[in-house]
């Protein structure tokens, strides 16, 4: 090769370049159009609650809200604390002791998150049935004959919906708490030590100040999975606002109404946001204070040990090994008794289409906006990830009702001008063909997405990016190139978390799915209402099964870092 | 009469503010076509913002930005970095992790044919030396073997211009000046332009044509190594480049008055009134018998090849610090000294 000055032209730059659109302009607009389109459910909600007449609103503060908020409040207080409670006890369980099989615990703990709130309330309703296994089963111990002379408390009630639901949320809570522990407690735990403070007190007087931050954050994302509940509340009989808002569009077809619960429980949904981001600051603060050394764990006597890993067991044993072995019996009876019906391959499909598609348009969001941010920072892009991302915290119906609304209109906004200009009636082009399904999962989980890529992305050096735009590769070519191989596992990570999450999906399916599209979670859901036990336990055995694909992966990245950082809470979300 | 040729490069005005502080400020430039030039400064000066705004990975506020006579960031335009021809070497030497040395080489070379490509690769690999490591990943390669690579890397397109960001910063001492003059000597046989920033002024002078120095955005002093180092502008430059044993006095008729005696300082350096006067402490001849000034020993380091030295003046409070080459007695502690008038400087 023979270098000169001479022969170095520049290519392609005229005497004066014209002053084109910046390259990367085109990721820039597409980024904005990913947040308007997150962004327009919410106004429609807004829009369509204001049409509501007064009177209407009037109705809701006297009748449904004051039922339903009071349900709601209590839910959430009752979930809070017993989430709090099982999530620390047992994150400060598996750091603070060493005992047999703490190893197993450590990630077992996990395991719950696999069971969707409305598969626990649909597993304990027959579990606990009056006449069911258990009960008989106590009610022979104890020397009773019929159900009329011993029952158990009927765990249709607040009660039970609050213990239920925080059997299978806890680990939202032990997750950033033990991450907390780990990271934190070693040097200040040692320093309460030499300041006269016994190992006992050292929790009260230091680990659980310290970890308040990581308990709060736990909390919150417990809270808004709470409110995203319309399964296991209604099979419990507990009114909240989730449910009013699906019973006010299902049977009265009020659409205003409905809109106006959801404006008011978004209301809440933002108070919980506030927390989770007041707490994560804190949190911040804290961590980055000091390098923090390994924490050193007190061995225990055998027979302690024991004691202490029944304890830890527990929550694994009621929030997942009793329901997930109820839904491989119940299922394998089913089968043994009838085979697999062709409804339920066409269910299989269905829910692997759906959320297919939807992970597909999830990611590719996801990707748009997460590479806009990186090639502009700045407050517009971090503005427009913060909005793409709004969805992670509404709960489904509500998003639901907005993209209803939005699609809705749109549906007879394109039949109506169809029918003037060609005279024919295009009919529900959206809302009949899934695409509202669509639309409402990639709202939900957008978050999930961008903030795994995000954190994908944000390992990978500047430099990289300036050496291969020197290198004469566009802004695309660099992704392509570059970004894309280098983030690839970040990538799938976050794709495995959204399809999982849309399988799993219940309310937003089930107030958008076109008629007589079944999923998994729909017909279990429809079955559970009508009180009949056929093939749901096989759906919801389906169902619990995928779910455990984001919990081992979870459990992987907690040994390999455990310090809580966002991408670990992120994955918390699942 | 024939127009010179435009400079390779050539800054005009150029600015750039981030947030409230401005990291480019006012800084014009003009770089001709094979000249080395070394920007150096401490860290945040804007030199590594500088080099950006010229390889267009960031942009300027104001002014513009010419490469070889075409305006390439300008009120009227912006040229994007991949059309400028510009190479760059970073200071994490960026290698793409995912490649091998050859593709990390050839990712510059999408636009050329097969065979071409592979021609210019081969070239590369063995002008730098590194025909060994071509099928080696970055993650296994040493520090010294990652910057030759992400050398070959920047040249293998035939750029420019090439910028290097802090290119020897992360080698160790002793490979870093053999990895220097090797990078340095590949880069002056190839008549290629070069910008290179360092925060190590003996680097700064011993790589550079010319050396710039920066300050907070602005271009503090621009010239020849020797100009810089000697005849600084200002205390600043002085003291970037050495140190100095500063002692306060007075001009007095033309001669320099201070503590420990008048000084007739070299043409082109005077003033009025109350100054400081910067003696360098090799400029401080020691000896056991001769010398114009009297004075103490208070302090001795042994370094190996030199010592350093800290006077006290004889019947003063003043202490000098002064470099000796030669050895003295150990026990020794009344000695005499003298300066050498020509190298001192008056701020």
């Amino acid at each position: 090769m023979h270098q000169s000055i001479s022969d170095s032209p520049l290519p392609d730059t005229a005497a004066t370049p014209k002053r084109s659109r910046r390259s990367g302009a085109n990721w820039f607009v597409l980024s904005t159009l990913a947040a308007l389109i997150v962004t327009l459910p919410v106004l429609g909600l807004a829009l369509e609650a204001l049409k509501g007449s007064s009177g209407l609103w009037a109705h809701l503060f006297s009748t449904i809200l004051p039922v339903a908020l009071v349900d709601t409040v209590i839910l959430l207080a009752g979930v809070g604390l017993v989430t709090a409670i099982i999530g620390t006890t047992t994150a400060w369980l598996v750091t603070a002791y060493d005992f047999h099989g703490r190893r197993l615990l450590q990630w077992a703990l996990l395991l719950p998150l696999a069971v969707p709130t409305y598969i626990i309330a649909y597993a304990y309703l027959d579990i606990l049935h009056p006449i069911g296994s258990v009960q008989g089963a106590i009610r022979w111990l104890l020397g009773y004959e019929s159900p009329r002379q011993f029952r158990l408390p009927d765990i249709r009630s607040m009660t039970g919906c609050i213990l239920l639901l925080g059997f299978v949320l806890y680990p939202y809570v032990y997750i950033p708490t033990r991450a907390m522990f780990l990271t934190q407690s070693g040097n200040l735990v040692d320093a309460a030590r030499t300041l006269g403070v016994s190992r006992r007190a050292v929790f009260w007087r230091v680990a659980l100040p310290m970890a308040r931050p990581a308990v709060a954050i736990g909390v919150a994302l417990a809270l808004m999975e709470t409110l995203n509940d319309v399964g296991a509340a209604e099979f419990l009989g507990v009114r909240t606002m989730t449910v009013s808002i699906y019973t006010t569009w299902i049977t009265r077809t009020d659409l205003p109404g409905a809109s106006q619960i959801a404006l008011a429980l978004l209301l809440i949904v933002v108070a919980l946001v506030g927390l989770e981001r007041w707490a994560r600051r804190k949190q911040r603060y804290a961590t980055d204070a000091r390098r923090s050394r390994g924490f050193r764990p007190q061995k225990l006597a055998p027979l302690k040990g024991l004691l202490f890993f029944t304890i830890g067991f527990l929550p694994i044993l009621l929030g997942f090994v009793a329901p997930a072995i109820y839904l491989a019996t119940e299922a394998w009876k089913r089968y043994r008794f009838a085979g697999l019906s062709p409804r339920i391959f066409d269910e299989a499909l269905n829910t692997i289409v759906i959320a297919s598609i939807a992970t597909v348009a999830t990611i590719l969001l996801g990707l748009v906006v997460a590479y806009a941010a990186r090639i502009r920072p700045g407050r517009q892009s971090a503005a427009l990830l913060r909005l793409a991302s709004m969805g992670y915290a509404a709960p489904g119906t509500v998003v639901a009702i907005g993209v209803l609304i939005v699609l809705a209109g749109l549906d007879r906004f394109i039949d109506r001008t169809a029918l003037d200009w060609f005279g024919v009636s295009t009919g529900l082009l959206f809302m009949g063909s899934g695409a509202a399904v669509v639309y409402a999962l990639t709202v939900r989980f957008l978050a999930i997405s961008a903030g795994g890529i995000e954190a994908g992305l944000s390992r990978i050096p500047q430099s990289l990016d300036h050496a291969s735009r020197s290198l004469g590769q566009t802004v695309s070519g660099t992704f392509r190139h570059v970004h894309l191989p280098l983030s690839k596992t970040a990538i799938s990570a976050a794709a495995l978390l959204v399809f999982v999450d849309c399988v799993k999906e219940l309310p937003a399916t089930l107030l958008l799915r076109p008629l007589n599209v079944e999923t998994f979670a729909t017909h279990l859901y429809g079955e559970a209402a009508r009180g009949t036990y056929e093939e749901a336990s096989i759906a919801a055995l389906a169902i619990v099964v995928i779910s455990i694909l984001p919990v081992i992966l979870l459990s992987r990245v907690g040994q390999r870092d455990a310090s809580g950082s966002r991408e670990d809470v992120q994955m918390v979300k699942i | 009469m024939s127009m010179p040729p435009a400079p390779a490069v050539r800054l005009e005005h150029i600015g750039r503010t981030f947030g409230d502080t401005a990291a480019v400020n006012d800084v014009s430039l003009d770089i001709s076509a094979g000249e080395v030039v070394s920007l150096v400064g401490h860290s945040g000066c804007g030199k590594s913002t500088l080099l950006r705004i010229i390889a267009g990975v960031e942009t300027r506020d104001s002014g513009s930005v010419s490469l070889a006579g075409t305006v390439v960031d300008g009120d009227k335009g912006f040229v994007e970095p991949e059309r400028r021809n510009v190479g760059f070497v970073f200071q994490d030497y960026a290698l793409f992790p995912h490649l091998s040395v050859c593709d990390n080489i050839l990712f510059g070379l999408k636009n050329r044919s097969r065979r071409e490509a592979s021609a210019i690769l081969s070239d590369v690999l063995k002008r730098i030396g590194i025909e060994h490591l071509k099928h080696r990943f970055p993650h296994t390669l040493s520090g010294g073997e990652q910057q030759r690579v992400a050398l070959a890397r920047a040249l293998a397109p035939n750029p420019s211009v090439i910028l290097l960001d802090e290119p020897f910063s992360n080698l160790d001492q002793g490979l870093r000046e053999r990895v220097r003059d090797e990078t340095l000597s590949v880069l002056r046989a190839s008549g290629t332009t070069v910008i290179m920033v360092t925060h190590d002024p003996e680097e700064a002078l011993s790589s550079g044509d010319r050396v710039v120095l920066m300050r907070a955005g602005e271009i503090v002093q621009a010239g020849k190594p020797r100009d810089l180092y000697c005849r600084p502008a200002s205390a600043y430059a002085a003291e970037f480049f050495g140190a100095f044993n500063k002692i306060p006095g007075t001009w007095r008729n033309g001669l320099f008055e201070t503590a420990i005696g008048s000084f007739d300082l070299p043409a082109g350096i005077g003033g009025q009134g109350a100054q400081t006067l910067y003696i360098r402490p090799q400029d401080i001849k020691i000896s056991s018998d001769s010398g114009t000034y009297s004075a103490v020993i208070e302090e001795r380091v042994f370094l190996g090849a030199t010592e350093k030295v800290v006077l006290r003046v004889q019947g003063g409070r003043e202490f000098l610090s002064a470099v000796l080459t030669e050895r003295l007695p150990d026990d020794i502690s009344n000695v005499r000294f003298s300066i050498n008038a020509n190298a001192l400087l008056v701020f």
